[in-house]
């Protein structure tokens, strides 16, 4: 499987998330410069964290216009595998590509550190791996987290089954505790209706290795592999 | 001419800039500070030749998110 990850100026988990790719079994990873006009014959583009373009304006926000995001928003809506890890989740709903926003983290702090997510369906592409309920221990590293969508685009989401991640404690309950930035139902991640977009804020990438302390993150991208 | 550009954050969305701008007041003694909210200012120098209407369409597309936030747009010569 072929994986292309976006960098552009100010991306900095582009070359996590091609060390993480290009170890597992059956896979390669490359990297693509935002400039660039048309994508490599791929299977998964991969939006990577970072701060692109220095969040000016809002995170996303001019990422979004890149000259790369005109084939990325092709290639995705005509069902082609997309995944946005935090800064690329924020690049994701900018462009429109997913529903909803993310905004400043409720206590205005960066938060740095690992969290316990659920999986909430195993019922698209990115989870297929893991039964609905497993908690996976992800690292998360943002200031602008909180996933903000209004009321009917929340009924939405939940009609379609398009919250994939959930933010809980270590026996999976969604608490307002377990809440690390305030985002609307505790949601770390969500998928677009036709289920080939993923966003989500923890870093999948950075826990696929004991090293690293966790390899929960493993289960998103076997499931892409299964 | 020149355009003035206000984006503020939509009154359902939690501003917790905002609520800490509203909190720090208080302790600086202002009594009866209410609801804070903090948005952006864009000051944009134009030509005359500027078309108003993809003006707009940019306040909408890049200078703010429909999603989170409201604009207003003045032009002035």
């Amino acid at each position: 499987m072929k994986f292309a990850v976006l960098r552009f100026p100010g991306s900095n988990c582009d070359q996590d998330c091609l060390l993480a790719l290009n170890a597992l079994p059956n896979a390669s990873a490359e990297a693509v410069w935002h400039k660039d006009a048309a994508l490599p014959e791929c299977d998964v583009v991969v939006v990577p964290g970072g701060f692109s373009y220095g969040d000016y304006l809002r995170c996303g926000a001019i990422a979004r216009f890149s000259p790369i995001m005109q084939a990325v928003n092709e290639f995705a809506t005509s069902g082609g595998t997309v995944i946005g890890i935090c800064n690329g989740f924020q690049i994701l709903c900018e462009a429109g590509l997913l529903p909803g926003a993310l905004v400043r983290n409720r206590d205005l702090h960066f938060i740095c550190e690992h969290r316990d997510v659920r999986v909430e369906t195993p019922d698209s592409r990115f989870t297929r791996t893991a039964p609905a309920g497993t908690v996976l221990n992800l690292p998360i590293a943002h200031g602008e987290g909180c996933y903000f969508a209004d009321d009917a685009t929340m009924l939405e989401l939940k009609k379609n089954r398009q919250v994939l991640l959930r933010y809980c404690d270590s026996m999976g309950r969604t608490t307002d505790a377990a809440n690390p930035n305030g985002s609307r139902s505790n949601i770390a991640g969500i998928c677009n209706r036709e289920r080939n977009i993923f966003g989500l804020m923890p870093h999948p990438e950075r826990a696929c290795d004991p090293l690293l302390g966790s390899t929960d993150g493993l289960a998103i991208f076997e499931s892409l592999l299964a | 001419m020149k355009a003035v550009v206000h984006v503020m954050p939509k009154l359902s969305v939690l501003d917790p800039q905002g609520a800490a701008v509203a909190q720090a007041m208080a302790h600086h003694g202002l009594a009866g500070v209410g609801r804070v909210r903090v948005g952006k200012l864009i000051e944009i120098e134009l030509s005359e030749s500027a078309d108003e209407a993809t003006l707009h369409t940019l306040c909408r597309e890049l200078l703010s998110n429909p999603v989170i936030e409201d604009y207003t747009l003045e032009i002035t010569a």
